[in-house]
């Protein structure tokens, strides 16, 4: 397969059933072999998006572009897009071979090129043994393969992906991840990816869009979302994290001064009006536990409210004076105590570690 | 069920009553009938013979199986189209189709078999308005023949061909069709390549099920057929009860329970295939 990408525009596509907005002025660019994610809990839009890339849902507003040209009128048909649907719409009345045939079938391929191609997707998934089974006598994995190989045969413009990962448990779906990503790879084509799931998100994508409630939240590398995100939504979705709310009591070129509380908070960064409200976002596992006598930028005290050893981790909860419960995850190797109820805790972190997000909670 | 998953005595007491029922009035009737018709007039196979011999015989049973095929083709297409519309249907308007469906079901054979007589018959509905539009100058003859049994039969069918349709084609996951559409399929290949071969399940019950239902069709013929064009069900009923001849009349009976038993038996073997092709899911 050629590895010629195609770039999508979406352009302020909003879609309404009756007074509800589904998706509401959502404007994304997708580039040339890049993976995109868009990741949003249910009913945030993101797959009434896919489906009016794919030309299965009608905008109501806005428009889609691919390579520039103007493609919202086109019916799915015409729009020459692969499309991995949940539960992997396999035909059950046709075989694996011909199922992956059924694309260049309907485009009228001759019978010999149809055939290589046909071989040469199942290879390129591993499946090449299983042509003449019918999708019922495969597992969900190789299903979901099949699935992949008859979006693939056709050398689609662009790869659309409903949850494809959704229906497998998950050892099995951390395997198909990594498949997946080799695939992405290999072919170079453009994919877009819809789910709900946080790791999947992460682990696969060149770039991820936040949704919730129809609206883009947040677009960026994984790490830049994750590091930086913007709002408390997209750091509470994308991974965990502690909030911590007060009001600038300080602030100068290097950052600001935020007390919480009795606690005085360090902040690295841009420096904000004084006395303004501020809402920082603070990742457990930029937490570290404080020896004796041990600082850091920030210290807060407290005392051991739960844990949960985690095998690799080990996840506490500390309730403290000035901030309330504060979560902290630390390598389970370094957490030499023996965790009591009531043990006085010291916690620290880095100035760079919490970072001011926007307050979009209801 | 006992531990080693086979039927248990108090299994058996359970449905022994429904069994005995079973027996005494459904079975020993229908052995008594193949025994008188082999008995009578005399002993043998005598009124088996005339299904080789007789015309009458023959003439009655290709009337009767091509009355039968017609209105099971006919039942099909038509209920097909019902079935596929009402299955694309909103929900709402579902509900409206479904019971235009079925409202036909409640009213009396014998009063649409009489309606369509008053429908189709010389100074009909039907031929006057042909008369007074110029289209013909003589009455058509559409009652009293095998045209106005087809007629009443394939009216009484449809909702029995519509409702296994109906189901089956409710059982096909709508992301096949869209999946199909996504995969560069027009409105017309989705059909023809998902939706047709998919629904086949529900149109080979339905042939199924229409098809046995009027070889043994008795009111409707007899009303429509105006006694001229005799199907089987009237024709038995016109030698026991009118002729006498209860040989020859069982004989008929039997064959029409073979002839339905060798049809489920060949259901019985597409049913198998269902589960080969799928039906959905």
């Amino acid at each position: 397969m050629s590895a010629a990408g195609h770039a999508l525009a979406i352009r302020g596509l909003t879609k309404r059933y009756g007074d509800f907005t589904a998706v509401d002025d959502v404007s994304l660019e997708v580039g040339q072999g890049e993976f995109l994610t868009l990741l949003g809990p249910s009913g945030s839009g993101k797959t009434t998006i896919l489906m009016a890339v794919a030309g299965f849902v009608a905008p109501s507003a806005g428009s889609i572009l691919l390579d520039g040209r103007d493609i919202t009128p086109l019916p799915p048909e015409k729009r020459n897009f692969g499309m991995v649907f949940q539960g992997y719409a396999l035909f059950p009345h046709m075989s694996v071979a011909d199922n992956v045939a059924f694309p260049l079938r309907v485009r009228g391929l001759g019978r010999a090129d149809r055939d290589a191609k046909v071989r040469a997707a199942l290879d390129l998934v591993q499946l090449g043994q299983f042509a003449g089974r019918l999708p019922r006598q495969l597992s969900g994995g190789q299903q979901q393969r099949v699935a992949l190989a008859r979006a693939l045969v056709f050398d689609p413009s662009l790869l659309l992906l409903d949850e494809p990962l959704s229906a497998l448990d998950k050892k099995l779906r951390a395997e198909l991840q990594e498949e997946l990503k080799a695939l992405h790879r290999r072919v170079g084509r453009t994919f877009i990816n819809v789910t709900h799931d946080q790791d999947e998100a992460l682990s696969l994508s060149d770039r991820i869009a936040i949704l919730n409630h129809g609206k883009l939240i947040q677009s960026g590398a994984p790490g830049e979302l994750y590091e930086r995100p913007r709002t408390r939504f997209v750091a509470d979705f994308l991974g965990k994290s502690n909030f911590i709310e007060g009001s600038v009591a300080s602030s100068d070129a290097g950052g600001f001064v935020l007390a919480a509380g009795p606690e005085r908070i360090a902040v690295r960064g841009q420096g904000a009006p004084e006395g303004t409200r501020r809402l920082l976002s603070l990742r457990p596992e930029k937490i570290v536990l404080l020896g004796e006598g041990a600082g850091a930028d920030n210290v807060v005290e407290g005392r051991l409210l739960a844990w949960s050893y985690l095998g690799a981790d080990f996840a506490l909860r500390v309730a403290t004076p000035g901030l309330g419960e504060i979560r902290a995850v630390l390598p389970a190797w370094q957490a030499a105590f023996a965790p009591a109820e009531g043990l006085p805790i010291r916690l620290g972190w880095s100035a760079d570690a919490a970072v001011p997000v926007e307050d979009d909670a209801p | 069920m006992t531990a080693a998953g086979r039927p248990g005595i108090g299994w058996w007491l359970l449905i022994l009553p429904a069994l005995l029922l079973l027996l005494a009035f459904y079975i020993a009737p229908i052995v008594q009938v193949l025994a008188i018709s082999v008995t009578e007039p005399e002993p043998g196979l005598g009124n088996y013979e005339r299904i080789f011999t007789s015309e009458s015989v023959q003439r009655v049973i290709l009337t009767t199986l091509r009355i039968c095929l017609i209105t099971t083709v006919l039942a099909l297409l038509l209920g097909y189209a019902i079935a596929y519309a009402v299955t694309l249907a909103t929900p709402r308007a579902r509900g409206w189709w479904i019971l235009a469906v079925l409202v036909p079901l409640w009213i009396s054979v014998l009063v649409r078999a009489f309606a369509w007589v008053t429908l189709l018959r010389r100074q009909g509905l039907v031929n006057n308005t042909l008369i007074n539009a110029g289209a013909i100058t003589e009455p058509l003859p559409l009652v009293w023949n095998e045209f106005g049994i087809i007629v009443g039969m394939v009216h009484y069918m449809v909702p029995f061909a519509v409702l296994p349709m109906m189901a089956s084609m409710r059982e096909i996951d709508p992301r096949l069709l869209a999946a199909a559409r996504g995969l560069g399929a027009s409105r017309g290949e989705v059909f023809r390549r998902v939706f047709f071969p998919l629904s086949m399940p529900g149109v080979i019950a339905a042939a199924v099920l229409v098809f046995i239902f009027s070889l043994g069709f008795y009111i409707t013929p007899a009303i429509l057929g105006g006694g001229k064009t005799l199907m089987v069900a009237e024709w038995i009923s016109l030698q026991i009860l009118d002729l006498i001849r209860w040989g020859l009349g069982t004989m008929m009976a039997t064959m029409l329970v073979l002839t339905i038993i060798a049809t489920l038996a060949v259901f019985s073997r597409l049913v198998d295939l269902r589960r080969i092709f799928g039906s959905g899911a």
